[in-house]
C-alpha cells in the first residue's frame, strides 16, 4: 500500500446524498478529511452523523456523490475502501457470544494473518486496551466501556489507515470515556486518519483538528473549534445582585452593560481573561458595586451548536441551561 | 490473493465462528430435537400396536410401524432442527458484527456460507441422534443395500441443505429472532401433514393433494424405500428436483437479502 502524505486527502466528499423514502437525511454535503487528522461530525440526534459514517465505510450507498475514502472511489472499488478502513459503530460490533480473546482473533483470521502473527496482535492489542483479565469472558459479559475498547482493539487488528468512530463514548462514564480519548489521541499520533461523530461538544473540542456541524443534513458550519467559536458572540461575565437598589445603582453604572430587571443580573462583554477579570473586579471595587454573585461565561461549542442547529434557541428559554464552562466567582 | 481461496479461507472463519457459538450454547438445538424424539416414542410407544395394524401389519407387532415412521421423523428432525439456522442468523443480523463484517475486505458471502454449513452440520449431527435412537427402539434398515444406503445419506444431506437455504433466508427476512421461529414453523408443521404418520392413500380424499403436493411426501417416501429396501418409484426424482428448487430459490432468497443496504 502507498503511504499516503499529509498532504493528500484521506476522505473526500462531494454532493453527498441520501434519502430514506421521502425523507432527505443527507442533503448535498462536502467533506475534505487531510490524512492523519481528527475530523468531528457534529450534530444533534437524528442530523445524519451515522448515516454518514455509514455510507462512508460503505455500509450503505449513496444516492448520489463524487466520494473517495483512502484514495479509492467507494462506489467503483469498495473492496479496496474496506481494505484500508476501520469501524467502530455505535452500537458495539463485537459478538457477545465467544469471549474477547475470540474476537480477536476472529478479526486476526479475517486479516489473513498468519496464526503466529494474529496470536501475537491479538495478544497485543488486548494487553494494550487492558482486556487481558476479561479475555476468557464471553463478550456479552462486559461492561460498556470493556465492549467498546474490545470494540476497538478489534478495529485495529488489521492496522487499518482511515477509522470511523461512530460515537463512540455515547453512554459511557466520564472514567471510560477519559480512556476512549486518550485511546483515539494515541490512534493519531500514530498518523491515523480519524473520522469521529459525536453528540459531545466536549469531545470534538479535545480532539478534533477540524469540526463540521451537521444539522438537518446540512453542513451549517465547518471549521477548527476556534473558528467555530468566533461565530457566536463573544463570552461575557454575569454579576447578580439581590438587592434591587443595588442592581439598578450597577446598572446605572455599568452603561454598557446589558441588564436583565427580572434576574436583577448585568452582563458585561469579555473574554474571561485573567487581566480583563482583574480590570472588571478593580473598577466594581472602585465604584462601590458589590455584586452577590459573579460568573465567567465564555463562549465554547455549545453556543455555536445551538446557534447553528434547530430553530429553537435554548440560550432564550427559561429553564436553566446546564452551566457548561461556567465558573463561579464567589 | 485469488478470490476463490479468499472465499474459502472467509467461509471458513465463519463457519467455525458459527460452531463456537453452537457448541457453547446448545440448548437451542437440543430444544428442538425434543420434537421429532417425543413423536417418534410417542407414536411408536403409545400408538404403535393401533398404527402397526392401522397400516396392514401382520400381527400387533409394532415393528412394521416402527419401520414405516423411521424415515419421516428423520425427515421431519431436518425440519425441525434448521429452524435453529433461521433463529441464529436473525439473532446474528441484529448484532453489530454483522456490520463490522460488511465494512471489511472479506468475501462478502462468507457469514451466510458460514451459517448454512454450520447448521448442515448440526442437522447431520441431529439425524446420527435421532438415527441411533430409532435402533435402539427396534429400528433395522437389513434390507437395503450399500448403494441404497448411501443413496439414503446423499437424499438426508441434500434435503437438509435445501431446508437449511429456506431457514436462512426465513431468518434474514425476519426482523428479530421470535418472528424468524415463527415464520419457519412451516417446517415443523409440514411433515405432519405429510405421508411420515400415515400413507397418503388412507387419508380422506380432500386432504391427498396437501400431502402429496409438498417436498417432505416425496422425500420421505424415497427414503423409506431406500432404507427398506423397498424401490422409490418416480418418487426419488420428485424428491430431488423439490430438493434442487428449494436450495435455487433459498439461496437467490438470501442472497437478494443480504446484499440490499442494512437499514
Amino acid at each position: 500500500m502507498n503511504p499516503t502524505t499529509s498532504h493528500s486527502l484521506a476522505i473526500a466528499a462531494k454532493g453527498l446524498r441520501k434519502t430514506y423514502g421521502d425523507k432527505t437525511v443527507l442533503d448535498g454535503i462536502d467533506l475534505a478529511v487531510p490524512a492523519g487528522t481528527v475530523f468531528s461530525l457534529l450534530g444533534p440526534n437524528g442530523a445524519g452523523k451515522t448515516t454518514a459514517v455509514k455510507i462512508l465505510s460503505t455500509l450503505v450507498t449513496a444516492d448520489a456523490g463524487d466520494l473517495t475514502v483512502g484514495g479509492h472511489d467507494l462506489a467503483a472499488d469498495p473492496q479496496a475502501v474496506r481494505a484500508a478502513i476501520g469501524v467502530t459503530g455505535q452500537f458495539s460490533a463485537v459478538d457477545g457470544l465467544i469471549t474477547g480473546e475470540e474476537n480477536m482473533l476472529l478479526m486476526a483470521d479475517l486479516h489473513h494473518l498468519p496464526r503466529q502473527e494474529g496470536r501475537r496482535t491479538a495478544a497485543e492489542l488486548l494487553e494494550r486496551f487492558d482486556l487481558v483479565a476479561a479475555a476468557k469472558k464471553p463478550a456479552s459479559s462486559y461492561s460498556g466501556g470493556m465492549k467498546r475498547r474490545l470494540d476497538i482493539a478489534m478495529t485495529l487488528v488489521g492496522s487499518p489507515r482511515i477509522i470511523f468512530l461512530d460515537e463512540p463514548t455515547t453512554g459511557l462514564d466520564p472514567r471510560s470515556r477519559h480512556t476512549m480519548w486518550q485511546i483515539i489521541r494515541e490512534l493519531v499520533s500514530d498518523g491515523v486518519t480519524v473520522f469521529l461523530t459525536t453528540q459531545y461538544l466536549e469531545e470534538a473540542d479535545e480532539l478534533a483538528d477540524r469540526i463540521a456541524v451537521l444539522s438537518e443534513g446540512r453542513i451549517a458550519a465547518e471549521g477548527s473549534a476556534d473558528e467555530l467559536k468566533r461565530i457566536v458572540p463573544g463570552g461575557h461575565v454575569r454579576l447578580r445582585f439581590l438587592d434591587p437598589l443595588a442592581y439598578r445603582s450597577a446598572a446605572v453604572a455599568l452603561r454598557e452593560a446589558a441588564g436583565d430587571d427580572e434576574t436583577l443580573s448585568l452582563q458585561i462583554p469579555s473574554d474571561g481573561s485573567q487581566r480583563e477579570l482583574r480590570s472588571i473586579l478593580d473598577w466594581l471595587d472602585s465604584a462601590g458595586i458589590e455584586a452577590d454573585e459573579l460568573t465567567v461565561h465564555t463562549p465554547d461549542l455549545d453556543d455555536v451548536f445551538f446557534a447553528l442547529t434547530g430553530p429553537a434557541t435554548p440560550t432564550t428559554a427559561p429553564a436553566p441551561a446546564p452551566a457548561q464552562s461556567e465558573e463561579n466567582v464567589r | 490473493m485469488s478470490s476463490l481461496p479468499l472465499a474459502v479461507r472467509d467461509a471458513h472463519t465463519m463457519l467455525r465462528r458459527n460452531l463456537l457459538h453452537a457448541r457453547r450454547y446448545p440448548s437451542m438445538t437440543l430444544s428442538l430435537l425434543l420434537t421429532p424424539i417425543m413423536l417418534l416414542l410417542l407414536f411408536v410407544y403409545i400408538f404403535g400396536d393401533v398404527m402397526s395394524a392401522g397400516i396392514g401389519g401382520a400381527g400387533a407387532d409394532r415393528s412394521d410401524y416402527i419401520a414405516y415412521l423411521v424415515p419421516g421423523l428423520l425427515m421431519m428432525t431436518i425440519g425441525s432442527t434448521v429452524i435453529g439456522a433461521a433463529v441464529s442468523v436473525s439473532m446474528d443480523m441484529s448484532e453489530g458484527v454483522i456490520a463490522r463484517f460488511r465494512t471489511m475486505a472479506i468475501h462478502r458471502g462468507s457469514v451466510i456460507i458460514g451459517h448454512v454449513v454450520g447448521s448442515v452440520l448440526q442437522v447431520l449431527a441431529s439425524l446420527v441422534l435421532v438415527g441411533a435412537i430409532a435402533v435402539a427402539i427396534g429400528f433395522r434398515s437389513t434390507d437395503a443395500t450399500a448403494l441404497e444406503w448411501l443413496a439414503a445419506f446423499g437424499l438426508l444431506a441434500l434435503f437438509t441443505l435445501a431446508l437449511t437455504w429456506i431457514a436462512v433466508g426465513t431468518g434474514l427476512a425476519s426482523p428479530n429472532p421470535e418472528a424468524a421461529s415463527n415464520m419457519a414453523m412451516p417446517l415443523i408443521l409440514l411433515p405432519l401433514i405429510s405421508s411420515a404418520f400415515i400413507p397418503a392413500d388412507t387419508m380422506p380424499g380432500w386432504f391427498r393433494p396437501i400431502a402429496e403436493y409438498q417436498p417432505f411426501t416425496p422425500a420421505i417416501e424415497t427414503l423409506r424405500g431406500l432404507l427398506l429396501g423397498t424401490g422409490i418409484g418416480h418418487n426419488g426424482w420428485l424428491a430431488v428436483a423439490w430438493c434442487v428448487a428449494l436450495t435455487v430459490l433459498g439461496h437467490r432468497w438470501s442472497q437478494a437479502q443480504f446484499n440490499r443496504d442494512p437499514k
